[in-house]
């Protein structure tokens, strides 16, 4: 891998985030009664789409919000603007990455307009975020923050509305904790402008879509697991490579089960309300493949898992499937209103390295370049450690760009003991574990669901 | 080191800590309040629903059938001393006596210390007491509902900006 190209200046990455953060620092403040300063921000946002169809919206929509009488479909065009910055950047930095691994990736279909579902919910939800905007993060209170909930409730009990369901339970809770905003004194500036664009564009008529699937038969390499977590969600991400059974060429997929759960179920105790779910996580735990037949795909790589396309495979070690299988795969293409820095997750082998230390943070270095390690993003209940990442030699991991760097999400690492390989994954317990802490907490999670259960029976139907 | 303003994946709230639930199945910080439901010793079928407001430290305490809890009169009953103590295992003394705006002089206090600051500020119970209980025990109704909620194999792109929280934070 081309690290070098990695640690390259983008053209026009400095100006599209100053724009953002420009935004950003004008949300924090609110949208009721704005400041000078607010209306150049607004203004800096406008002047950095002026050259694409949004300009005369976002411009109106600037200069409606800088004199404090924006609405709902101004504060959409803002959010656009933003959400376009961003896609741009998203777009100049795969690019980036497909050059350092030599990767070709599939082109996006075009945006097809979705079914709206529950559309008076989605205007609920809608308002609330506009509400958001006029108070700004500094403005914000309990009672503001905790009308989330009752939208909230009602997207999660609709499972066409898991994502804004999902997104907005996350974003309202990281609010209601950090209420009174007059209070903080310091505002995730970037993330809840993020949190709120995203929810803004996500709840609008057609936004939502049910992508189109294909259904694919072939052999399925895992790669290793990535898990995402809030308060009263999990995720867990299967990366993979697909090795059609019609000869066609290998493509990089995911597969991801995600549920609700309650705020104190969580390390080791999330993988058994996921486990029932995906067979794909208890076997890429084991390091086995899996046979898919007639498993429907996206063009963008998602895998929609229902076990009865698989069926358990041969052993496989996922180095030498990262060895083999990874340098020739295709990537699939982000969705239309998925490309955003963040959600850049590229799956990639690095070898050849020594492991450096930067302060804290640990630093994979080589003659090719230099690669900080995002220990920070495994899960805790994991055999890979920071430890282990150090005593590594080779990495597989997931590419990730925040903060102005490119940094790797280890997936599994393989270290040498005494002349032993030994390879260890971060989803190794995902399937189950006969660690002792490990099968200890998930004994712990599973009373404490069925001390809820317990709860819910005497209580929740009178 | 990163410019945390400027990351969108900015680390906000630190994830709870696991507890048995057995005694007190639902502790936040929500509202503006220290708040959760208590499991009664004696009636399985009963709950007392317990807050402490930040910052006044206004008390409430009743059933989930809304009588008021005799133990509250001339100060904390054992229900809230019990709900306090869980939410330092699930939040850490830290984040409770922040919240509550209690003046600890430890960072990180024990709960009986949080407890002592809320008893020497001479709290009363709060005026709205029947209205505060009866959010408390929706937002813990609402709270069961997670467990009935099913799982989905459709990807979430939003979770990307929700990180697992790893041991190296
Ligand atoms: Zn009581």
């Amino acid at each position: 891998m081309r690290l070098d190209l990695l640690l390259g200046e983008l053209p026009g990455l400095a100006e599209a985030l100053a724009a953002v953060d420009a935004f950003d620092q004008a949300l924090a403040g609110g949208l009721l009664r704005p400041q000078p300063a607010q209306a150049a921000g607004l203004a800096a946002l406008a002047d950095a789409v002026a050259a694409s169809p949004l300009a005369d919206r976002v411009a109106e929509a600037a200069g409606k919000a800088a004199a404090g009488v924006a609405d709902e479909e101004h504060l959409t065009a803002l959010a656009a603007a933003r959400t376009a910055l961003l896609g741009a950047v998203h777009d100049a930095l795969l690019a980036r990455v497909d050059e350092a691994t030599g990767r070709t990736r599939d082109d996006a279909e075009a945006f097809v307009p979705g079914e709206t579902p529950s559309p008076n919910l989605l205007t609920a939800a809608r308002a609330w975020l506009c509400d958001l905007a006029r108070a700004g993060w500094r403005g914000m209170d309990h009672e503001l923050v905790s009308a989330a909930a009752p939208v909230v409730s009602a997207l999660l009990s609709d499972p066409a509305l898991r994502r804004p369901a999902l997104l907005l339970d996350g974003f309202a809770a990281e609010l209601a904790a950090s209420c009174p905003g007059r209070t903080l004194d310091r505002i995730p500036l970037r993330r809840w402008a993020d949190l709120w664009t995203r929810g803004m564009l996500l709840t609008r008529p057609g936004a939502l879509t049910a992508p189109a699937a294909t259904p694919v038969s072939g052999r399925l390499l895992p790669l290793g697991v990535d898990v995402h977590e809030h308060a009263t969600a999990v995720q867990a991400q299967v990366h993979a490579v697909l090795e059609p059974a019609d000869g066609g060429p290998s493509r990089l997929v995911r597969a991801s089960v995600s549920a609700p759960k309650p705020d104190t179920v969580v390390g080791a105790g999330l993988w058994q309300l996921l486990r029932p779910h995906l067979s794909l996580l208890a076997a890429a735990g084991d390091g086995r493949a899996v046979e898919l037949t007639g498993m429907p795909v996206t063009g963008e790589g998602d895998l929609l898992w229902s076990d009865e396309h698989a069926r358990p495979g041969e052993q496989t070690d996922v180095f030498a499937t990262a060895r083999v299988a990874l340098p020739a795969v295709t990537g699939g293409p982000a969705a239309p209103l998925d490309r955003h820095p963040a959600r850049i997750a590229e799956p990639v082998l690095v070898e050849g390295y020594t492991v450096e230390r930067d302060g804290e943070a640990l630093v994979l270095a080589s003659a090719a370049g230099r690669l900080t390690v995002d220990a920070s993003r495994v899960p805790a209940a994991s055999p890979l450690t920071a430890q282990a990442v150090a005593a590594s030699g080779a990495c597989i991991g997931l590419l990730r760009w925040d903060c102005g760097e490119f940094r790797l999400q280890p997936l599994a690492v393989r270290t040498t003991v005494r002349n032993k390989a030994a390879s260890v994954q971060a989803g190794a317990w995902a399937g189950g574990t006969s660690d002792k802490n490990a099968a200890k907490a998930e004994k712990a999670a599973a009373d404490a669901v069925a001390a809820l259960h317990e709860r819910a029976g005497r209580l929740l139907r009178r | 080191m990163p410019v945390w303003e400027e990351s969108s994946l900015s680390r906000v709230v630190p994830p709870a800590r696991p507890r048995k639930l057995a005694k007190v199945p639902f502790v936040e910080l929500a509202e503006g309040r220290l708040q959760g439901v208590v499991s009664s010793g004696s009636d399985i079928s009963r709950v007392y629903v317990s807050s402490v407001a930040a910052g006044s430290f206004g008390l409430v305490c009743r059933t989930n059938n809304n009588r008021p809890c005799g133990g509250l009169r001339g100060g904390l009953c054992n229900h809230i001393l019990a709900l306090t103590g869980e939410a330092v295992l699930q939040y850490g003394g830290g984040r409770v006596a922040r919240y509550l705006q209690t003046d600890t002089a430890d960072a990180d206090p024990a709960a009986q210390q949080i407890t002592q600051a809320i008893g020497a500020g001479r709290p009363q119970q709060a005026d709205d007491g029947a209205a505060v209980a009866g959010q408390v025990f929706a937002r813990f109704l609402r709270h069961l509902t997670y467990l009935e909620l099913p799982a989905t194999t459709a990807p979430v792109p939003e979770m990307h900006w929700f990180p697992a929280v790893g041991a190296v934070a």
